[in-house]
């Protein structure tokens, strides 16, 4: 995008297929020493200040503002927008819909081919059948409130609630893992097991609810030209989705999304709004800037589906598992093809001969369902460790050494090693240092109004490597210069990639300057499914790989021979300053790929959670009281944001487990409690003083710096460990989640 | 948000006078009008802005009375150490409700105004008698767990969210005002609210342009003990779903004062003589606890998802009544 | 309509119905106070209006032309940071950063509130009521974190404060 190949003369590009395992890291010979330490994030500053520029806030000529109409009947069709009631508003330009082009359905991650488009049909309540533009957003917004009073809708009959359909289930076409596998014979199994558990749980629709609303600010130049300043988590992906929308080649398409405030899965395919900013926008020959409302991304954005899932479990008398079936349901939109993963992590984590993992879709007419933080894991560990509690109580052994029972040698069903895996580590430390020990038996530790009490679940999800590219530049000045379209939506990403720069090519931190979220440069892997660091750090590594041979050359050494450190280059008994080897500058280009190592090994982060809370023994109010996640992904990049990350899913968990909700209403599948007042992501106070603990590890299996995803991993058992805990608090087991207090109230004892 | 007219008065005579035609509505903090305007809920023509009136004090009054200016913030009414030494459970409800912004903004007499914070209220396409008479309503059908168990007609089970007036109501006080014809008002906190019957949208007793200056909380009621308790769906910052406001007090081993609000069950801040007569004269026991638990939901009515309030309510009482009654 | 922002004055032909915070991030250029829900359930908007921090979205900038403004880019430069945003720095406390300008502004008025006394939620003596974790949480629970920096929010928070450990963590019963 600096057009910096040509300042600096010829590319290099370094690619990767990870075929073979990668013993050897750059990361662990490097003379810097920045990596892995809890550096503070370089776009803090920025961040802190005010001064990082999100998608809605690039400050553009002539802008007019969008606003979105969303349907107001479930399922059905436009009859008549009466686009004159808004038009007569004073400061509206236009009404503007394009029944075939506007998005339906909002996109999937990571695909390149545009979602369902056409808005003549309704699908869902809330579906943004057209955009109001006025001078003033005050004036688009009042004419968009009045235009979606008036609008005639043909109503139709529509499917709304998971019960009343399950049995038109379908089995949906393979994701991320098939839809079903067997192994074995479960019932036999069952039959013949000392110990069977044969429980049902259920998990609510939930929104990601990212901070940021969904923003384009879209504007075309003279060439044809769209430039969408967005909120996206997978910007190359979402450049080809919005071009295959609008039939534009995709280097038609440019997205910029330099900061991305939070995605958890809502912003990795494009959203309704960026089509109907980009027509407006053309229609009108200026930018236009279309914001969602919180009540719209309630509506039209992406759901984490709601789910059903049996749990099946089989053991002998010693607890070793030996059946095993998760049964699932989930919903989504007719024609989408998408199902929630929910038996991802089953695949794996515990041995048994005889497995059974299915999942079968009721197609409803509700708002989208897609990817959220740890799509599979979040919800379907849940019910797994959930259920391993259940067992480790009938069988009256302590839920960890139930777990230590069932650890695996390799996987067991791929019968391939796992790359590294560290449960058992994970739950002994986190036992030592959370004082397991002291646990007591159900419902014997109360004090005062509250009873207290201890849980505990294995953490797994599975890692990743996505293609991804990024340009790494070293100055005349000897400064380097990252290039990707990868984004940090929060992640660390900036920071991340500055110290794998910094550890690799020896240069202080602060010469390197990181360039995310914008198309023209290199395609990255985008931010999803956790393999962000992975991958997109394994690109710069790449590339800083490449210049360091270049650099080599300059210096006349063998690259191996040589130390990069303070920006000199030390080798043969010389030390140089950097910028005297480069002349004006070089640059390269990294690649990575993913290749037969992740067939050849079973590559997930793995840990284990620690939870205690009280429940109050009158109204059934949970607190979770302390919170201890010990945690193995690989090599860590930097302690400080790995941290965060972790505490993040964790607190996630606390979401899932005892408060986050959406309530389809069954008439229409609209949603009720479409803002944050009502819908109850946790706040500070819901929120304990956490604590994470890393274990060292490395990947040579997952990539060339040997981490792993960590993003997804602090939410994958960590509601199932606060519902472990309300059960040795109060002795009652809630299967419906969220664990709100009404569920509890039965089981307290009397007043 | 529709276009509207804006008047900033500066006397309470001239906000009155201003307010002059239907339409016109008075914003003081504003934070839950606007909410409302934004969505098209509330659509008024003309907002006369009261904020800077001169009736932001809090005076204490020769009969051992507070009395509350209508523009009194909800952080610095809770923060006041008359309040707090006198009218704890005040305080404790204030502190109980919203966030620390949202407190420094929401006025004394907006706060008695809150709108409920029912689903379909909020939403236009969904029929709402209390929003759009006649439509129906959509909550009985419909998701209704935060909605009401007590007061409820057939044409609304909304709830009113505020916690501060629970708390008023358990204190006796009375809402003073400025009528249009320039007359003053007072109205007891008792009286001031209507239960929904056929008519949901009109709310309060509140004539027309009739604006609220103060609250008068009388004399507290010596050696009494005062509780606030919020159950809610998470830590901080949510809505009741039950609330309780205990003023009590025992003498001689019995009680002999006992004033019960309760926020969370009905389409206003609730309160029931009956539970009182159960429990002033008797010696604390969980028997008249319990009694006084009966005679709160002898006409309840659950509507399915907010059944759970009433066990729930129940148990907060007595948990409440114990701890205002402890020795 | 006329403004006093961070110390200077604007001059600014806005909508009736513009909010202060719509007025600052469509009028002013000042987009560091964010819109996460603009109905006051979340506080990424969160401004200091006469010293004390308030929803912004959920006001009309009209009624606030004789006011003094502090918006986040009033606090401080990121070359030349407020405590308070340099504490957010070392202790991570954000992650995506969105709702980290509402947080900091939010963090300054609740300590000058904590200064002059006022009690909070979970404060078991209302006339004394020091700081400590508890008291922090609850005290900025009207600011929504997704990322759920929460725990690193209060570090921040109480290294400005100038709490020891002891003073963070007293002995108290679950917070009701």
């Amino acid at each position: 995008m600096l057009g910096l190949e040509k300042l600096f003369g010829g590319d290099d590009t370094n690619a990767l297929k990870m075929d073979e395992p990668h013993p050897e890291s750059l990361l662990d010979t490097g003379a810097q020493d920045v990596i892995g330490k809890p550096l503070d994030r370089i776009d803090g500053p920025l961040k802190v200040a005010g001064r990082a520029t999100y998608a809605a806030e690039y400050d553009l000529d002539n802008v007019a503002y969008g606003f979105l109409v969303g349907s107001t009947v479930g399922k059905g069709k436009v009859v008549d927008l009466h686009a004159e009631i808004a038009k007569a508003v004073p400061g509206v330009i236009d009404v503007i819909t394009d029944y075939k082009t506007f998005l339906r359905n909002p996109g999937q991650g990571g695909e390149t081919k545009s979602p369902t488009q056409g808005v003549e049909s309704v699908d869902y309540w809330g579906e943004p059948v057209a955009i109001v533009v006025g001078e003033s957003y005050e004036a688009a917004r009042d004419g968009a409130y009045r235009l979606q009073q008036a609008i005639d809708f043909e109503t139709k009959e529509g499917r709304y609630n998971l019960d009343a359909y399950r049995d038109e289930a379908k089995t949906p076409p393979p994701g991320v893992i098939p839809p079903d596998y067997k192994q074995g014979d479960v019932e036999k199994a069952l039959a013949e097991a000392a110990v069977t558990l044969d429980a049902t749980y259920d998990t609510p629709s939930q929104n990601s609810a990212a901070m940021e609303l969904h923003a384009s600010i879209a504007s075309w130049d003279e060439d044809g030209r769209l430039t969408i300043h967005g909120a996206y988590q997978m910007p190359s992906s979402d450049r080809q989705q919005l071009a295959d929308a609008l039939g534009l080649s995709k280097d038609k398409v440019r997205i910029i999304a330099r900061y991305v405030g939070g995605g958890f899965g809502s912003k990795l395919g494009i959203a309704p709004e960026s089509v109907a900013a980009a027509v407006a926008a053309k229609t009108l020959g200026r930018p236009v800037k279309a914001v969602m409302a919180r009540q719209q991304v309630f509506d039209a954005t992406v759901r984490r589906s709601d789910t059903e899932q049996r749990v099946r479990l089989g053991a002998d008398a010693d607890g070793r598992i030996t059946a095993i079936a998760h049964e699932t349901l989930g919903s989504n939109l007719p024609g989408e093809g998408f199902f929630e993963p929910t038996g991802a992590s089953t695949h794996f984590v515990y041995p048994g001969e005889n497995r059974l993992i299915t999942h079968r879709v009721v197609e409803l007419d509700r708002l989208l369902s897609g990817s959220m933080r740890a799509p599979g894991e979040a919800v379907g560990m849940l019910a797994t460790e959930s259920a391993m509690d259940e067992l480790a109580d009938k069988i009256g052994m302590d839920p960890i050494e139930l777990r230590r029972r069932n650890e695996p040698e390799q996987d067991p069903q791929k019968q391939v090693p796992f790359s590294t895996r560290q449960v058992v580590p994970a739950l002994d430390k986190g036992a030592e240092l959370f004082g397991w020990d002291k646990r007591k038996g159900v419902a014997e530790d109360r004090r005062g109004e509250w009873f207290h009490g201890l849980g505990v679940a294995t953490a797994a999800r599975s890692n990743v490597l996505q293609p991804s590219a990024a340009k790494v530049t070293i100055d005349g000045q000897g400064r380097a210069i990252v290039e990707t379209d990868m984004t940090d939506i929060g992640t660390g990403t900036y920071t991340i990639l500055a110290q794998i720069t910094a550890e690799i090519l020896g240069l202080p931190i602060e010469v390197v300057t990181v360039h995310l979220g914008d198309t023209d440069a290199p395609p990255g892997a985008g931010s999803g499914g956790s393999w962000g660091a992975g991958s997109s750090g394994s690109s710069v590594y790449l590339a800083c790989e490449a210049l360091r041979k270049q650099v080599a050359d300059k210096m006349g050494v063998a690259a191996e021979t040589m130390t990069m450190k303070d920006g000199r280059v030390i080798a043969d008994n010389r030390s140089v300053p950097l910028a005297e080897l480069v002349g004006d500058g070089m640059s390269a280009t990294g690649e990575i790929k993913p290749g037969k190592q992740e067939k050849e090994t079973t590559q997930a982060s793995y840990g284990a959670h620690f939870v205690e809370v009280a429940v109050n023994a009158v109204t059934g109010e949970v607190r979770v009281v302390r919170m201890l996640g010990v945690f193995a992904g690989g090599r860590i990049l930097n302690e400080k944001t790995a941290r965060s990350q972790c505490i993040g899913g964790m607190v996630f968990g606390i979401g899932g487990a005892l408060t986050e909700e959406i309530v389809h209403d069954p008439r229409n599948g609209r949603v009720a409690n479409r803002d944050l007042a009502e819908y109850h992501v946790p706040a500070n106070a819901d929120v304990p003083q956490i604590e994470v603990h890393f274990l060292p590890e490395r990947d040579v299996h997952a990539n060339p710096i040997h981490a792993k995803g960590l993003g997804e991993l602090g939410i994958s058992g960590a509601g199932a460990a606060i519902a472990n805990a309300i059960h040795n608090a109060v002795g009652v087991r809630v299967r419906s989640f969220p664990i709100t207090l009404d569920k509890l109230l039965d089981g307290l004892p009397p007043v | 948000m529709r276009s509207f007219t804006y008047a900033r008065a500066d006397t309470a005579e001239q906000a009155v006078r201003d307010n002059d035609a239907d339409g016109c509505v008075f914003i003081a903090g504003g934070t839950n009008l606007l909410d409302l305007m934004k969505l098209q809920v509330e659509t008024p023509e003309k907002l006369v802005d009261i904020s800077r009136l001169p009736l932001a004090e809090i005076e204490e009054r020769e009969d051992g009375g507070l009395t509350i200016g209508a523009l009194v913030p909800n952080s610095d009414l809770a923060a006041d150490r008359r309040v707090i030494e006198k009218y704890e459970v005040l305080s404790r409800a204030l502190l109980a409700g919203a966030s620390g912004q949202l407190r420094n903004k929401a006025s004394t007499g907006g706060n008695l105004l809150q709108r409920t914070r029912c689903y379909y209220f909020y939403d236009l396409a969904s029929p709402c008698n209390k929003r759009e008479p006649g439509t129906g309503c959509s909550a009985m059908g419909g998701f209704n767990r935060v909605l009401a168990v007590l007061g409820t007609s057939e044409h609304c089970i909304a709830t009113h969210p505020s916690d501060m007036a629970v708390a008023m109501r358990a204190l006796d006080a009375t809402v003073v005002t400025l009528k249009k014809d320039g007359d003053k008002r007072r109205i007891s906190i008792h009286d001031f609210y209507r239960l929904p019957g056929d008519t949901p949208h009109i709310e309060t007793v509140l004539e027309p342009g009739e604006l609220i200056t103060h609250v008068e909380l009388p004399a507290p009621v010596e050696g009494a003990r005062h509780v606030y308790r919020k159950v809610r769906d998470r830590a901080s910052y949510a809505f009741a779903l039950v609330s309780v406001a205990g003023v009590v007090t025992v003498e001689d081993g019995r009680i002999a004062h006992a004033a019960l609000a309760f926020g969370g069950l009905g389409p206003m801040p609730w309160r029931d003589d009956a539970v009182e007569a159960a429990l002033v004269g008797q010696a604390p026991s969980d028997a008249a606890f319990g009694a006084a638990a009966d005679a709160l939901f002898r006409d309840a009515q659950g509507y399915g998802h907010n059944d759970f309030k009433i066990p729930l309510a129940r148990r907060t009482l007595i948990a409440t009544l114990r701890e205002l009654t402890a020795e | 309509m006329h403004f006093t922002i961070n110390g200077q004055h604007h001059e600014v032909e806005a909508d009736i119905r513009t909010s202060l915070l719509d007025l600052a991030r469509e009028h002013l250029g000042l987009t560091g106070s964010k819109k996460g829900c603009d109905h006051g359930q979340c506080g990424a908007c969160t401004m200091l209006v006469n010293g004390r921090r308030i929803n912004s979205c959920l006001t009309l900038a009209v009624m606030h032309q004789d006011d003094e403004i502090v918006t986040i880019e009033g606090l401080g430069q990121p070359d030349k940071l407020h405590p308070l945003q340099a504490a957010f720095v070392s202790h991570d406390g954000y992650q995506c950063g969105y709702c980290t300008p509402g947080q900091i502004c939010s963090a300054v008025g609740m300590l000058d509130e904590a200064k002059k006394g006022w009690p909070s939620h979970v404060s078991a003596d209302l006339t004394d009521a020091p700081l400590d974790d508890h008291e922090i949480s609850e005290r900025m629970s009207g600011n929504i974190c997704r990322c759920a920096a929460y725990p690193n929010i209060v570090d921040a928070i109480a290294e400005v404060a100038g709490l020891s450990d002891e003073q963070r963590q007293p002995e108290r019963e679950v917070a009701a």
